[in-house]
This record gives C-alpha cells, structure tokens and sequence, in this order.
C-alpha cells in the first residue's frame, strides 16, 4: 500500500501556511496587516510563514504606497492555488480512507 | 505524521478562515426586518397620497394612469421611494456596525469595500434606465425595473455576504419580471417585493445569525 502521506504537501502541513493561502484562494488579494489581525498572530511569525510561502513561489508579493506608506499585497499564485487544492485532497483522502 | 483528529481540526480551520477573510458577517437580519416595514408604511402612504388626488375612473390595476393625469403625485412619490431607501440603508449601516462591534469586528473592510462597489453598479444602472423610462412617460417600468436591477444588485454582491442575500435576489427578480406583465399593479408587486420580501428574509438572517 502507497503512502497516503506521499501527497502531502510539506510547506502546507503547517496550519497557519494552510489558513493564508486559503485566504489568498478566497480573495483577490490581502495586505499583511489584515491577514495579521485575522490570524491573530504576531508581526514575526506571520513573516517568517509569509517569506517560506513567497520562496516556494505560492504567493506573489505586490508592493506599492497608499499615501506615501508603504503597502504590501499578496496574491496567490497558480502554483500555490494547485498545491492547495492537491493538498486539500490528499487530507480528505486520510480521512476518507480511515473512517472504512 | 498527522493524526486524521489534526487533519480535520486543519480542515475545518481552513475553511472558517476562508469564509471570514471573504465574507461580510455583520450585516444585521434585523435591519432587513425594519426596511420591509419601511416599505410597508411608505407603499400605504402612497396608497392613500394616490387615492386622495381623486382621479376619475381610477382604480387599482392601472396605478401608473393616475401619474399620468396628476403629474404632481409623480415627484411626491419619488420623495416617498427615496426616503424609504435612504432610511433603509441607514438602519442597515448602524445596526450592522452594532453587530460588528459585538463581534469585535471592524464595520469597513476590504469585504465591505467589494459589496459596496458590486451594488452600486447595477443599482445605478437601473436607476438610470428608469429614469430614462420615466422621461418619456413610460411609469409602467419603474416597479419592475426598480425589482429587477435591485435583485441583479443583491447577486452581485452576495458572494460576500450570507446565502439568503442570493436568495433574495432571485425573489426579486422573478417578482419583477412577473410584475412587467401586469402593468398597473407596481404598487403592490413594490411592497411585496421590498416590504414582504425583507421582512421574510430579514426574519430568517436573524434568527440564523443575529443571535
């Protein structure tokens, strides 16, 4: 028997990494400090999961000024949004496969 | 190696997000409740307003004649329509900032931001073609457009609000299609479908989400 585990994807096994770009797949795009009050977590640690993300190219990282500060965006990417997607059916498939 | 326990806390987690970083839950059912009576009191009061200019040979099942022999009634109840609305929509932004508050949440955000422009754009489409209908004197278009393009408004901004506001959508712009075929009935299929309508709807938002 394969490894059901085998489709799992490493960066996203973390929730949080798991919780922004499903945020990112439900809308257009989102800016740091939303997706900080959001997930209730620190300037820090949203970063340090933000820059693992963008490294993997699952998020695009948009920067601009609003009123002359600065303003970053992040978008999915179609890598991301297929990596999401597989993921999420490998963990229905665990699922699936030990409610038999 | 993940318990299938941590695999659904991940999955149901995932999907709470989702739903909160795209959704504007705060919309108050409550307020929908008040703009149907709204509608409600102004549609009688029009009622009565339209009764009282005693046109001869009126009656009901040709409302838009009456404007067109009492060209005064005409601006009186564009007054009444758009004190309905403008009240409506500031019921609808207090007591929908209330509920955020409660949920400690922000009243404006990028979801609103997005409701906000996906209504405006068929409900100022709407406004426009109705009031090159009214113009050229053609008063039998106001109820169903004014249904219509309200219903094509809440569709378009219901991803980002509960699934009742779809529903509702729908409700209108069936009412208002059946309403163009029956001309000089606006009145009644303009309560129902902004009177009734709400209340039914509102009445369900809240007690699925307002408590």
């Amino acid at each position: 028997m394969k490894n059901p585990f085998e489709n799992f994807d490493k960066i996203l096994e973390h929730r949080m990494r798991l919780q922004i770009v499903g945020i990112l797949v439900a809308n257009e795009s989102y800016d740091f400090n939303t997706l900080k009050e959001l997930l209730q977590t620190t300037d820090g640690n949203l970063a340090t999961h933000i820059k693992a993300l963008e490294k993997e190219k699952y998020i695009i990282v948009q920067k601009s000024f609003v009123d002359r500060k600065p303003n970053t965006r992040y978008k999915i990417s179609e890598r991301g949004r297929s990596a999401f997607r597989k993921h999420l059916d490998a963990m229905e498939e665990i699922i699936k496969n030990q409610k038999r | 190696m993940k318990s299938q326990q941590e695999i659904t806390d991940d999955l149901a987690s995932v999907r709470s997000m989702m739903e909160k970083s795209s959704k504007f839950l705060s919309l108050s059912g409550l307020s929908g409740i008040l703009a149907g009576v709204y509608a409600l009191a102004g549609s009688a009061f029009a009622y009565f307003l339209s009764m009282s200019m005693r046109v001869p040979n009126y009656r009901t099942g040709s409302d838009y004649h009456i404007i067109r022999k009492a060209p005064d009634l005409l601006w009186q109840l564009v007054v009444i329509a758009l004190g309905v609305f403008v009240i409506s929509i500031a019921t609808g932004i207090i007591l929908s900032s209330r509920k955020a508050q409660k949920q400690g949440q922000t009243l404006w955000n990028t979801s609103t931001y997005r409701i906000i422009v996906n209504l405006i754009i068929p409900l100022a489409t709407g406004g426009i073609v109705i009031v090159t209908q009214i113009v050229y004197g053609n008063f039998e278009f106001v109820a169903p457009g004014c249904l219509v393009f309200y219903g094509l408004a809440l569709i378009a901004a219901s991803p980002n609000l509960y699934e009742e506001v779809r529903y509702l959508g729908y409700s209108e712009i069936i009412l208002g299609i059946v309403c163009g075929f029956l001309p000089g009935y606006g009145l009644f299929f303009w309560a129902a479908g902004f009177g009734i309508f709400h209340i039914f709807y509102g009445a369900i938002m809240f007690r699925k989400y307002d408590r």
